[in-house]
């Protein structure tokens, strides 16, 4: 058995102490938005916070998990609003099939949280782990600067 | 963090997003009571949403959103009314064009426009016979907007509340439909955001993967180490010992290992040991593909066109003065974000299925007959697909099979989730393929004679889709784009004029690695043999690769216009610094014409970054200018990727690559700047899905020959020691 909280709820889950944070959001707690697309941290669909850090949920051993705070793309909306980087990816018209987009958003938030005004080379870093196979990458570049603009203007 | 609700958002703004998807969980479609249906696309609800029925896949392409803006537009509808639901597969919502329920080839969009205004302006016409009724008033003084009836005097009345005048006076929509005139246009024509974004910003889009049910279990397949290989003989027992694994079955695709969850079902299947067959492709190799289709290329093919006298003019040539090459492009693995899955329940002589699929009706039928039972007992619900170009639309349904074998006997939902490994390494891929060209100039250095040998397997011969695509023993998408006049279905040519011009094929056994379609299918790989060795022509004539191919369409008012468009927002003709290079690339597909620049960086070292890509479209009535620019700008990913680094090996009949890390996606800071000019037009619309990909590998090309002199005919880039930076 083991503890942790996510999404501001602490859950115990029964599985094998190798499984990945990411099978035990998927199968276990039944939180999809989490995806799956490689198993090896190449392309960031996976991507989740480990106490504000962005992980990649399929390397990270559920024991590693335990007893930390884990936030989900499930987590961003509060009381059915969007999240400003939510916002912004609906005004850019982000997504196309969407798939790696719960990754690229989670990695745009911890982006903005840390470095609210990040320049090209800042969010070419944070993002360079995230693949997009439909090529949303211009529009997830926009999305990013129209976030830090609203962020930057104080609405936070 | 200041937000924004979702009404408010939908709200606020002018292109806002509408409601849930629903995925079907065993509710019979249009069983609902206390609802209106005025056409099998469209169920006015009594609570005022109006559902519409998409039967036309959503992986990305937009089709749910340019779908939905059709029934808008004539149907007046308020956008937030509007609910998704995956059409069933049944006859009336097949593709008008294709006769199955298939999404593919670019033309959801151009063969959805009439059927789904028509829908939507019957149900209008409905609505207003109704309100007439209900206000004691001539429908001429009527109107209708945001899904409602509008009385000249000010009173309205909504949709929802016509139904009920509709039932008690037995009204039924008109045969005929009353379209608007495109200049009353108020959705179609205007750029739209994704009507299903806000599912696919806050996680709770419904993907294959993302089904879940209490009792149902996940499974992970072990493959055959060489492609096409199989199962002899399988030993569990270590698999079963596993804490939370159920069950160890051989299925025809290998040996499935089932559990309580995916990563058991994974770890246990690699303690499964399984005796294998190689199938007879022990032996096969993509070098060894080279080999035989180079020879091949020596030989007369199969004859598709010929135009003039190509291959006399070019016997009478002396050596020299025949110019002469060999394109080779690799296999190509899709790679969706989504590695293939599907989830099946068995129950009795039924099956349900939940899958992100382009081709239902294909995988009801391969289903059906598999499991011998009537093609109504299997029930496919789609979801939505993470991606496809072209891999979901699988004439063997292999995904789906898989799933519905594993859950055979178990009688609950069976999962089955492909790892990434095997879904790059069990793909079916863009064939490999070799063209030969021969070419002569006139003596004032334009094309006289053109002579192109298309070497690789066909995707089509021997399929259901035979009789269609295959002509005269030629698989007419192995060669599209290298005819000048139309062939077989297509209705289309080359749009350029070279006065001989000859096109043979051969298309060789299609046994080993199985050939499938992959978005722009023969264009992936015509497209740059055409592309670049019309810029080898160009550079021995002398002429500049653009106002080459615009004299060569001189007779072709749309590639002309289109060129002429592109070298004056591209700045074609200002000079570049040294070290810098431009080049461009032209293609007609499925009725869409496209043109792409692009200005390129290489190093001394041959390490290269793309600047800059201009495209230009004329894909007739742009429906969704906003949705055109995202297909196109991820086309131009797509392709660029390929041409950069895709490539899939095979050595002694197995797949050389496995994952993200040895068959390179491309990341966010290498994709270039993207400027997309879109050519009015009031003709009929066409697709870009696949249009966007075909340009930017020959333009790629032809600009590295611009910078630096050199030819690069074998492709993957990075072989040939150009590689992409980052």
């Amino acid at each position: 058995m083991f503890k942790l909280d996510v999404n501001g709820q602490q859950v115990t889950v029964d599985c094998s102490e190798d499984t990945p944070l990411l099978w035990v959001l998927r199968d276990h707690l039944r939180l999809t938005g989490t995806k799956f697309g490689c198993g090896i941290g190449q392309c960031g669909a996976c991507t989740v916070h480990i106490d504000s850090q962005p992980v990649r949920a399929c390397m990270i051993p559920i024991e590693k998990a335990q007893g930390r705070n884990v936030r989900t793309i499930e987590s961003l909306k509060r009381d059915d609003n969007f999240s400003v980087v939510q916002t912004a990816w609906l005004e850019e018209d982000v997504a196309q099939c969407g798939y790696c987009q719960s990754g690229q958003i989670m990695a745009a938030t911890a982006l903005l949280e840390k470095n609210p005004d990040p320049d090209e080379e800042a969010i070419n870093e944070a993002m360079l782990g995230h693949i997009c196979r439909c090529g949303t990458y211009p529009r997830i570049r926009l999305a990013i600067k129209r976030a830090s603009h609203q962020l930057s203007r104080g609405e936070s | 963090m200041s937000s924004t609700t979702r009404r408010d958002f939908l709200k606020q703004s002018a292109l806002a997003s509408a409601g849930t998807i629903l995925v079907g969980f065993q509710l019979p479609v249009f069983a609902k009571k206390q609802a209106l249906i005025t056409d099998a696309f469209i169920r006015l609800e009594l609570d005022g949403a109006v559902t519409l029925m998409m039967n036309h896949a959503e992986f990305g392409n937009g089709a749910y959103t340019s779908l939905s803006m059709m029934v808008a537009e004539e149907l007046d509808l308020d956008w937030q009314t509007i609910k998704l639901e995956a059409a069933p597969t049944e006859q009336r919502y097949y593709s008008p064009l294709f006769g199955e329920y298939l999404t593919a080839g670019s033309v959801s969009t151009a063969s959805s426009f009439m059927p789904m205004r028509e829908a939507g302006a019957r149900t209008r016409q409905l609505l207003l016979e109704a309100a007439s009724i209900h206000f004691s008033a001539p429908i001429s003084s009527l109107r209708t907007a945001d899904s409602k009836v509008h009385h000249r005097d000010g009173r309205s009345v909504s949709y929802a509340a016509l139904i009920a005048v509709v039932e008690a006076n037995g009204l039924k929509p008109p045969e005929k439909a009353k379209l608007k005139n495109p200049e009353d246009f108020a959705v179609l024509g205007k750029p739209q955001r994704r009507i299903e974004a806000p599912e696919k910003v806050d996680g709770s889009a419904i993907f294959g993967s993302d089904i879940r049910f209490d009792d149902m279990l996940f499974a992970s397949i072990v493959r055959p180490p060489v492609y096409g290989g199989f199962a002899r003989d399988f030993d569990g027992t270590n698999a079963l010992a596993v804490k939370g694994v159920v069950r160890v079955k051989k299925i025809d695709a290998g040996i499935a290992v089932l559990a309580r969850d995916y990563w058991t079902a994974k770890k246990a299947a690699g303690l499964v040991t399984v005796s294998w067959e190689d199938g007879g492709n022990g032996g096969l190799s993509t070098k060894g593909y080279s080999v035989e289709y180079r020879e091949l290329s020596d030989k007369p093919g199969l004859l598709a066109e010929n135009i003039g006298r190509a291959e006399e003019i070019i016997a009478e040539t002396e050596d020299g003065l025949v110019i002469e090459s060999v394109y080779e492009m690799p296999y190509l693995a899709h790679a969706t974000m989504e590695p293939m899955n599907c989830t099946a329940k068995l129950a009795g002589d039924r099956c349900e299925i939940w899958v992100g699929t382009q081709y239902q009706s294909n995988d009801r039928t391969v289903v059906a007959k598999m499991l011998g039972v009537p093609e109504e007992n299997v029930v496919i619900n789609r979801t939505l697909s993470g991606g496809t170009f072209g891999r979901r639309a699988s004439k063997t349904a292999d995904f789906v099979t898989d799933a519905v074998q594993a859950a055979s006997g178990e009688n609950v939902p069976v999962q089955v989730i492909w790892s990434r490994e095997e879904d790059i390494r069990g793909g079916h891929y863009r064939p490999q393929f070799i063209h030969r060209l021969k070419g002569v100039l006139d003596n004032q250095g334009y094309p006289l004679a053109w002579h192109q040998r298309v070497v690789g397997k066909s995707i089509m011969q021997n399929t259901k889709h035979d009789p269609a695509y295959m002509v005269r023993g030629m698989d007419i998408y192995s060669l599209d784009g290298c005819l000048q006049e139309p062939f077989g279905v297509f209705p289309y040519g080359t749009s350029y004029e070279i006065p001989n011009h000859r096109i043979e094929s051969h298309n060789p056994a299609k046994t080993g690695v199985r050939p499938h379609e992959w978005r722009a299918v023969g264009h992936t790989h015509t497209g740059i043999a055409y592309e670049c060795f019309l810029d080898e022509l160009a550079d021995k004539g002398s002429k500049d690769p653009l106002d080459l191919r615009l004299h060569l369409s001189r007779k072709h008012t749309r590639m002309h216009n289109l060129l002429e468009k592109l070298k004056k927002v591209s700045n074609w003709e200002q000079p570049l610094a040294a070290g810098r290079g431009r080049g461009m690339a032209a293609r007609v597909y499925s009725n869409s014409w496209i043109a792409q620049s692009v200005e390129l960086t290489v190093d001394e070292d041959g390490s290269y970054s793309v600047d800059k890509v201009f495209c230009v479209v004329d894909c007739g009535f742009a429906v969704n200018p906003l949705g055109i620019q995202g297909q196109i700008e991820g086309g131009i990913m797509l392709g660029l990727n390929a041409v950069a680094y895709g490539a899939i090996d095979v050595v002694d009949g197995r797949v050389v690559q496995s994952n993200f890390h040895d068959y390179r996606p491309l990341r966010m800071h290498q994709m270039p700047e993207v400027e997309i000019h879109i050519m009015p037009s009031e003709l009929p619309p066409t697709g870009v899905g696949e249009q966007s990909t075909t340009p930017i590998a020959p333009a790629i090309g032809n600009a590295i020959f611009n910078a630096t002199g050199k030819r690069v005919r074998d492709f993957p880039l990075d072989r040939q020691g150009f590689v992409l930076k980052g």
